[in-house]
């Protein structure tokens, strides 16, 4: 889970000879792989696309959370329950965590929260997807956090320091979940009746063009994309990312004995690459836009969840503050 | 009733009760009013969940019938739950589930306190275990009830609503039966008059700490659960529960 389309800011890259002595210092500090750290001097552009893609991601946990909720009182085992209840648990951790290192930045988390309720903020297209059956749980965690893996494996080595080391904590859950994720899909391919299987090839085929949507558009033409590159905040392009993706995720699919939903999918013998259908580029635009199949009830949950709660919040700031009274009149 | 029946039948409400009170937890899922709150509300959600496994596990092996943990928890219908009522009550508002929550969190943890010290070795073992976790979620529990009791003056209204709510349902926590009885004596399950007194001494504490009033004790009590008789809720808990299982009957494999 991760954002997928980062504003910079940047219209065309700066030459050396453009940048200011302190831009010129930072970029060489990047380019020599130094991390970046809360207190070091960064470019405002820096900084601003940072606080967007961090965020993003934030909300990506957060929103990510509502899709398997979905299912997580119709679990069908206790085993199955319980794992799904662990790894909701664990995205609402990545959520806290990624705010933080946003917050290392100077920004606030109530602020870029308000943001996402009022539809200022982006999170990513795949939680727009709606989990209709139960192997939609074992789909999500193999194909989308795989998706995600991918991108926060690069992200390790981004160049700054607080989100790197975010990414290198989340990233060891994230596997986890994805293992668990497929063992679902295999189990019931394996043991399953013809309904489970069933069941296994429709949540493939609805959520694999979504999971490729995750590493955004094609982007090597892309200012914003190639400023990400030189602040080593994105590590590779877009395309390389969901190249490396089909190929290691073809094998797993073909191991399953399930098919994609890509007559194009095919094996390139010369390239060493899968080669893969086009994507419905305007069905991603239109889901980023807000018109995929579930935006509106996202947002709708969790900007409920914030408003019903302020009483709740706003009771524990109170009681927070008569106690430190006591402490003092004590 | 035999030792042997009590046994199995003591086991199967330590079971529903955190396994339906688990699933009420599910439900809050991405509507929390914090994301810290998220967070615990699972947290608390897989420890009762996880108990109410080894609760299965044991009572399923002792019942001896060829259901397994699964089959107990998703093929048995709302008459043969044996869960307590307070667990199977609605989310409602924060106040509510908090409230709810606690009320039973002090049961768990007394009850759960002495079976560390049950007879039965292999009820020690799980308790032990599920101890640590139900002595956290008492501690959260009854910070939130008095965050919520001495918060605000719309905290405190709902607390306090919650409370009236909630409070006819305290009874069956701390009435005994005879299985309870049988229990007790055979030295496997807690003392009630001892569990009775703790849990009246902890949540007046915890409610007048809060600035909150308690229901009367001679109030009326709305009991039944242990014995399969429950409020309407259970039967929508199960259908949305169950679903799976009953409507793929011939699956063996999730």
């Amino acid at each position: 889970m991760y954002a997928q389309l980062v504003e910079t800011g940047a219209k065309r890259l700066k030459t050396k000879e453009e940048m200011s002595p302190e831009e010129r210092e930072f970029q060489e500090k990047v380019d020599a792989e130094t991390k970046i750290e809360p207190k070091n001097w960064m470019p405002e552009g820096y900084r601003k696309t940072l606080i967007r893609q961090i965020s993003q991601h934030a909300h990506s946990e957060v929103v990510g959370m509502l899709p398997e909720g979905n299912w997580v009182t119709r679990a069908p085992t206790l085993k199955r329950k319980l794992q799904l209840m662990a790894k909701i648990q664990d995205e609402a951790g990545h959520g806290l965590y990624l705010y933080s290192a946003m917050e290392t930045l100077g920004a606030d988390r109530d602020e870029e929260i308000e943001k996402l309720h009022q539809g200022k903020a982006k999170y990513s297209s795949i939680f727009n997807y709606p989990t209709l059956n139960w192997a939609d749980m074992g789909a999500v965690g193999w194909l989308v956090d795989g998706a995600a893996i991918v991108n926060q494996v690069v992200l390790q080595r981004t160049s700054y320091g607080p989100y790197s080391r975010a990414m290198i904590r989340i990233c060891k859950e994230e596997s986890f979940h994805q293992r668990q994720g497929y063992k679902i899909l295999l189990d019931m391919m394996r043991e399953g009746t013809e309904e489970q299987k069933a069941m296994v090839q429709d949540a493939i085929n609805r959520l694999w063009w979504p999971a490729l949507m995750m590493f955004g558009p094609h982007d090597d033409e892309s200012p914003n994309s190639q400023q990400s590159m030189a602040w080593k905040i994105k590590r590779k392009s877009n395309d390389e990312l969901r190249q490396m993706f089909i190929d290691q995720t073809v094998p797993q699919l073909e191991f399953l004995g399930c098919t994609a939903p890509d007559p194009d999918l095919k094996w390139n013998e010369e390239t060493g690459h899968y080669d893969f259908g086009e994507i419905n580029w305007q069905e991603f635009y239109d889901v980023l836009k807000g018109n995929g199949p579930c935006n509106r009830e996202r947002i709708k949950t969790r900007k409920n969840a914030i408003d019903e709660g302020a009483w709740v919040r706003e009771a524990a700031v109170a009681y927070a503050e008569k106690q430190k009274q006591r402490a003092q009149a004590a | 009733m035999t030792q042997a029946e009590a046994l199995k039948e003591y086991l199967l409400r330590l079971a529903d009760s955190d396994m339906i009170l688990g699933q009420r937890l599910c439900e809050l899922c991405g509507k929390a009013p914090a994301l810290e709150e998220e967070m615990a509300l699972m947290n608390v959600a897989l420890d009762l969940v996880g108990q109410a496994r080894n609760w299965y596990e044991y009572a399923a092996e002792l019942i001896n019938d060829g259901r397994d943990a699964d089959k107990l928890a998703f093929r048995r219908d709302a008459h043969e739950y044996r869960n307590l009522l307070m667990t199977e009550q609605p989310n409602e508002d924060y106040a509510v589930t908090m409230g709810r929550q606690f009320f039973f969190d002090v049961y768990h943890y007394f009850t759960l306190k002495s079976l560390t010290e049950s007879s039965d070795e292999r009820i020690a073992g799980i308790a032990a275990k599920a101890l640590k976790e139900a002595t956290y979620h008492l501690r959260r529990s009854s910070e939130w009830v008095k965050r919520l009791g001495d918060g605000t003056e719309e905290s405190h209204r709902r607390m306090q609503e919650a409370v009236d709510i909630l409070w006819r349902f305290t009874g069956e926590l701390i009435t005994p039966d005879d299985t309870d009885r049988v229990m007790a004596e055979a030295g496997i399950g807690p003392d009630p008059d001892q569990l009775a007194k703790d849990w009246r001494g902890m949540v007046n504490e915890v409610l007048t700490q809060a600035t909150l009033t308690p229901g009367a004790e001679d109030a009326w009590m709305y009991m039944g659960g242990k014995h399969g008789e429950h409020t309407e809720h259970l039967g929508f808990i199960l259908a949305e529960m169950q679903f799976l299982q009953r409507a793929y009957p011939d699956a063996t494999t999730w």
